[in-house]
């Protein structure tokens, strides 16, 4: 049941999740303040879905606990789901229905029922709106279901890989509704395995392998991305690595003669590498000094693995 | 805050919903409504409208009610089990489980729906039967078959919800109910009247499960040798016994998410993918 909290709109503690011998989520913390958009991003697998599913009271936890919107989501029922949007990952809507009539259905069940018309321009299908769901394209489901997530105006949104599947051009018609719903102050929780779609979309992000969360922050910050190894690198041009004063990082030549200098400290290893070349009167061709984007620190985290 | 919708207007909602769905069903529509009508109208012209000798009514008397009874069991066991299993294939249920709508609700606009159609279906089949073959319609049997219809499109639907609670796919639900619903058919006379000849362990085959047990009663009220009212107290409790026995086991056993695609389609084919 719900009960007055003076905490975040989604609050986990320990949460544990076993399918007999699988543990698919292995003590989880998460806490989520209104109005934050925040993503849990993994691989295939990593027990996001899961963790969401759990949220939406679609499942039942092993352990730990869990707290939305004061709500113990198993428990809450009715009163509950009033409050809560979902967007799942591959259901379907009755073939046989329009665009309008599955949207006055479901919105026939909330006590605030968002406007038909309104909700089908927001999702951009005013053209279907008399059409039956059935002759409408994968892209144009997937935005009915947004539609239907959000007709009973919610105040916590799930979106579990709302744009898994999606050509390019969906994806952004897709991002534009999330940040329309963002800009109305609602709690959003996506899943996704896009890093650009966590960058675009999340105030903050949270990385999941296996069950566990390995890292979490802002985009910007994500796996100490700020502070993390810097990339010097530079063409050899046929002189050896070994000449190079380094005060913290390391040297590798590669194949194609480029030098790449992963360095904790790049401003000191930088003016080191740059007053050795003028000394000698050496041109550092093709230099460049890079931070590791959000995609090289999320293969980091997740081992590879992270499949798109 | 506005009103939570009143659990009436939501009954209402989701009684009118289902019936838009099968209607728009094409082959459901035509299973249902059409196929009991059309055997009718092919047994009335392949035995001619005669008497039937060893029961004493026209061919059209018997088989009128007797497919009534048909239409009304595919209208509630068949429709209910078929539609509910490939509804939680698709993950329709799942939806409606993440919604407000009390689940108590969402079947029962499914049960009622069902009903209303049930009726329909008998409703069409007796009148075709009474205005072009004669059929006669009997005042102090009425009553009794009204009944009798009753708890057996009741009892029907409960059985339909049950098949759907325990099988694990759409496919699966159709292949149950067809074969459960066609054999008894044959021996519970629905497709031919009951015969002397009947073996007496066939007899008490289609004794224990209920179709006889709807089919019987409901014909013997459209039977002129009927003596009395026409009530089958019997059969009617035993209708209910296995009415109430299959809800309660529905309720128990229902799940409304897919066993089999337990995540979703596009969760196997992720893993297909990563075989691969």
């Amino acid at each position: 049941m719900c009960w007055n909290s003076g905490m975040s709109v989604i609050e986990v503690q320990d949460l544990v999740k076993h399918y007999g011998e699988i543990e698919a989520v292995a003590g989880v913390d998460l806490s989520i303040d209104a109005g934050e958009v925040f993503a849990l991003l993994g691989p295939n697998g990593a027990g996001k879905t899961t963790i969401v599913e759990i949220l939406e009271g679609h499942r039942t936890k092993t352990s730990g606990s869990v707290s939305v919107l004061g709500c113990d989501p198993a428990k809450a029922g009715r009163a509950y789901r009033e409050r809560i949007g979902i967007v799942l990952q591959a259901t379907a809507v009755e073939e046989q229905l329009t665009v309008e009539e599955a949207i006055d259905l479901y919105g026939s069940l909330y006590p605030k029922q968002r406007k038909t018309g309104e909700l089908i321009e927001l999702v951009g299908l005013e053209e279907k709106t008399h059409s039956r769901i059935k002759a409408l394209s994968g892209g144009q489901r997937r935005r009915l279901e947004f539609a239907l997530g959000i007709v009973g105006d919610p105040e916590v949104i799930f979106l579990d890989e709302p744009t898994t599947g999606f050509d390019p051009s969906a994806r952004r018609q897709a991002w534009s509704i999330v940040e329309n719903l963002t800009a109305l102050g609602k709690t959003v929780l996506l899943t996704t395995h896009y890093m650009d779609e966590a960058q675009r979309l999340a105030d903050r992000v949270a990385v999941i392998v296996k069950g566990k969360i390995v890292a979490e922050g802002t985009p910007e910050t994500l796996g100490g991305r700020e502070s993390a190894t810097a990339l010097i690198t530079f063409e050899a041009n046929g002189r050896s690595i070994e000449e190079l004063p380094l005060s913290a990082g390391v040297a590798t030549l590669s194949e194609n003669g480029r030098v790449t200098v992963r360095s904790m400290d790049p401003t000191r290893d930088l003016h080191q590498i740059t007053g050795w070349a003028i000394e000698r009167g050496v041109e550092l061709s093709g230099l460049t000094v890079t931070r590791p984007s959000l995609e090289d620190i999320y293969l980091e985290l997740t081992g590879g693995t992270g499949g798109v | 805050m506005s009103e939570r919708p009143s659990t009436f207007s939501l009954l209402l909602s989701q009684t009118k919903y289902q019936n838009k769905i099968f209607f728009r069903n094409p082959i459901a529509a035509f299973f249902t409504l059409f196929f009991p009508l059309m055997i009718f109208l092919v047994f009335s012209l392949v035995f001619g409208n005669e008497e039937i000798p060893y029961l004493g009514v026209t061919t059209a008397q018997y088989y009128a009610p007797a497919m009534a009874v048909f239409a009304a069991v595919s209208a509630t066991y068949t429709n209910l089990a078929v539609a509910t299993a490939y509804q939680r294939d698709q993950g329709i249920l799942k939806r409606i489980r993440g919604t407000p709508l009390p689940p108590a609700v969402y079947m029962g606009g499914k049960i009622v729906s069902a009903i209303m159609i049930a009726t329909m279906s008998v409703l069409i089949m007796m009148t075709i039967g009474v205005v072009f073959y004669g059929v006669q319609i009997f005042a102090a049997t009425l009553l009794s078959a009204v009944v009798t219809f009753v708890i057996g499109v009741a009892s029907f639907a409960a059985l339909g919800l049950l098949i759907a609670a325990v099988v694990s796919s759409g496919e699966a639900a159709t292949a149950v109910t067809n074969a459960t619903l066609l054999p008894l058919a044959f021996f519970s006379g629905v497709f031919i009247p009951p015969t002397e000849a009947m073996p007496a362990w066939l007899d008490a085959v289609a004794n224990f499960f209920p179709l006889k047990h709807f089919a019987e009663p409901f014909v013997a009220a459209f039977n002129p040798l009927t003596v009395g009212a026409g009530w089958d107290w019997a059969s009617l409790g035993y209708m209910t016994f296995w009415g109430v026995i299959a809800g309660a086991l529905a309720i128990r056993f229902f799940k409304w998410e897919s066993p089999v695609g337990r995540g979703g389609r596009s969760k196997r084919r992720k893993k297909g993918a990563a075989v691969a």
